[in-house]
């Protein structure tokens, strides 16, 4: 179970995390930025845990890793948007932060509301009115990602030519 | 057979591919720059297997150029380690990265190039297909030489009929980002086409396909024709003819450039588009031209003409950053820098310059900067409390005369 932060459409990578705090790797240093100008109490408030809800487009901008990274840093569980920009939903299945796909949830849910997510039946409950939902789901090759925790880890154990047979 | 996006995919499989397909592909080029090559080094180690081919790697540093922190001149000694380290050659610290790419010959028609930056998707002005990926991304390719792509589906904008004066490229691409919106190509191809591209050199086609991803795409594309093999020609470079082939677009915008006029997108939005005359007169504290967007010749030759003989203002910030060491020569040859300086402004060297917010003309709270940049969002180049619009070389330059947002129109 975890809280919602939520956000409108078009959130955009310089407002995950601004490009002058992209001077360091260091996820834990990323996840103090995070959201710092438009949403300034994100980093102090947010838990382990919680979850970011979103309208369109999510992620839309820069190609900064360090975004996504600054998310998984600060403990959120998953983000859930209505749809990603394609870059930035690249990047969170590389990384292993868990993303999924919802046009309904946005709609019902408030900021503050608590959800809990089955991350792999693609669940989602909402607490207050007792309602489940599903998001979409993953092509075969992106769930082989997933499953290893990211690319990179996929890669130390397989060949990337092992992908292709879930393409 | 297909669109170019699908005519690329296709050269490179030896074998018919169609949108939708997802297709795991040899990389021809894997560029990073001083921002994004740490991580993408991090992913290498973690992935825990060597470079899969150095030659096939190139490291811009232009971001923050020369570092302007003891924290980026930190991460950027990492990578120079990783550079002497692994002995890769093709490192440039001489201008923007897209445009390092373009002048030394990595992109060539047919290549597919993914870069840790999201105007990677400027390539396509050449008929090679560019991608902007993370860092992550890079480190696999630097790792396997590969990377996996869906195939993407095509917007095509056939653009017809010629500018009027004070009216560009830059305009055109803002009117068709601010009708398509911030998202309303996402994960498609922008291929550009039309009489009005047929006629445009390569700096002008590079100013469009820069900006696909400001509405979400995946790439920008134009066609190879005659224009495309004289530039390579001149540079001695490979030229090979990617066209489409009986296309199926999944939708068609026509524009006609005819009665196109100046446009401005507003802060925070590149979509916010309007005509210049409805913020004519509105106060700017900084003037910055330059970026992988319009920090070529072209653009500098419209601001000399301008500038010339003219006096700048000092209580504006004029800033100048060429986009790369090319430019900046060829600039100081025609005498335009000098124009530049002794009209007032600030000529910086090439790189990314205030794009970024961390060097070279930062904004305050409560400025207001008309730049020609390709992005306007909040806190983009400084203070979250500041203002940026974006709009062509000329009207920056107007404004920058009038130290108020201005119709070029009025000036040239």
């Amino acid at each position: 179970m975890g809280k919602v932060f939520k956000f409108d459409d078009d959130v955009n990578t310089d407002e995950i995390i601004p490009g002058r705090y992209n001077v360091t790797t260091d996820p834990k240093s990323l996840a103090e930025h995070c959201f710092f100008e438009v949403r300034p109490d994100f980093s102090k408030t947010v838990k382990t845990g919680d979850f970011i809800v979103a309208g369109e487009n999510f992620g839309c901008g820069s190609s900064r890793e360090h975004a996504p990274i600054a998310i998984k840093a600060s403990g959120v569980k998953a983000v859930i948007a209505k749809s990603f920009a394609r870059i930035f939903y690249r990047n969170c299945i590389n990384i292993g932060l868990p993303i999924m796909v919802s046009e309904e949830l946005y709609e019902i849910v408030e900021d503050g509301d608590e959800i809990e997510v089955n991350l792999e039946e693609g669940k989602i409950k909402i607490l207050k009115d007792d309602k489940e939902i599903k998001s979409k789901g993953f092509p075969e090759f992106i769930l082989k990602i997933i499953d290893a925790g990211g690319i990179v880890n996929f890669l130390k154990n397989h060949e990337i030519g092992e992908l292709e047979n879930g393409i | 057979m297909g669109t170019v996006a699908e005519e690329i995919f296709s050269r490179k499989l030896s074998r018919d591919v169609s949108a939708g397909e997802i297709v795991l592909v040899d990389i021809d080029v894997t560029m990073s720059h001083d921002n994004t090559t740490p991580l993408a080094i991090k992913a290498l180690r973690n992935i825990g297997k060597p470079l899969f081919d150095k030659d096939r790697i190139v490291i811009v540093f232009d971001h923050v150029q020369p570092p302007a922190s003891v924290e980026s001149a930190t991460l950027q000694k990492e990578v120079l380690d990783f550079i002497k380290k692994e002995g890769i050659t093709n490192f440039f610290r001489e201008g923007i990265c897209h445009q390092v790419l373009v002048e030394k010959g990595f992109v060539l028609p047919g290549r597919v190039i993914i870069g840790g930056d999201s105007h990677t998707c400027t390539y396509g002005a050449f008929g090679a297909f560019g991608t902007g990926v993370g860092s992550t991304d890079i480190g696999v390719s630097y790792a396997t030489g590969k990377n996996w792509f869906r195939v993407p589906e095509t917007f095509y904008f056939d653009i017809n009929g010629s500018f009027s004066k004070g009216v560009y490229p830059k305009d055109l691409i803002l009117k068709i980002i601010g009708e398509v919106g911030a998202r309303g190509a996402t994960y498609k191809a922008c291929e550009f086409g039309g009489e009005t591209i047929e006629q445009m050199e390569m700096g002008d086609r590079i100013t469009l396909t820069n900006m696909a991803i400001e509405m979400g795409g995946k790439t920008g594309l134009i066609k190879t024709d005659k224009i495309t093999e004289d530039f390579l020609r001149s540079r001695n470079y490979p030229y090979s003819e990617v066209v489409p082939k009986d296309p199926n677009y999944e939708k068609t915008f026509a524009f006609d450039v005819k009665d196109l006029t100046p446009q401005v997108a507003v802060s925070p939005r590149v979509d916010n588009v309007y005509p210049v005359e409805k913020f004519q007169g509105t106060d700017v504290d900084e003037v910055f031209i330059g970026t992988c967007t319009n920090g070529r010749i072209e653009d500098l030759e419209i601001v000399a003409s301008m500038f010339k003989g003219k006096k700048l203002s000092p209580i504006l910030k004029t800033i100048i950053v060429p986009a790369s060491n090319e430019i900046y020569f060829e600039a100081m040859k025609r005498g335009y820098i000098k124009i530049f300086m002794d009209a007032g402004a600030m000529v910086c060297n090439p790189g990314c310059g205030p794009c970024i917010g961390r060097h070279q003309g930062v904004l305050a709270p409560g400025d207001r900067a008309l730049t020609t940049m390709n992005r306007n969002f909040i806190g983009r180049m400084g203070s979250d409390e500041a203002e940026i619009y974006i709009a062509s070389p000329a009207t920056a330059a107007a404004t920058a005369l009038n130290g108020k947002i201005t119709d070029p129109r009025e000036v040239i």
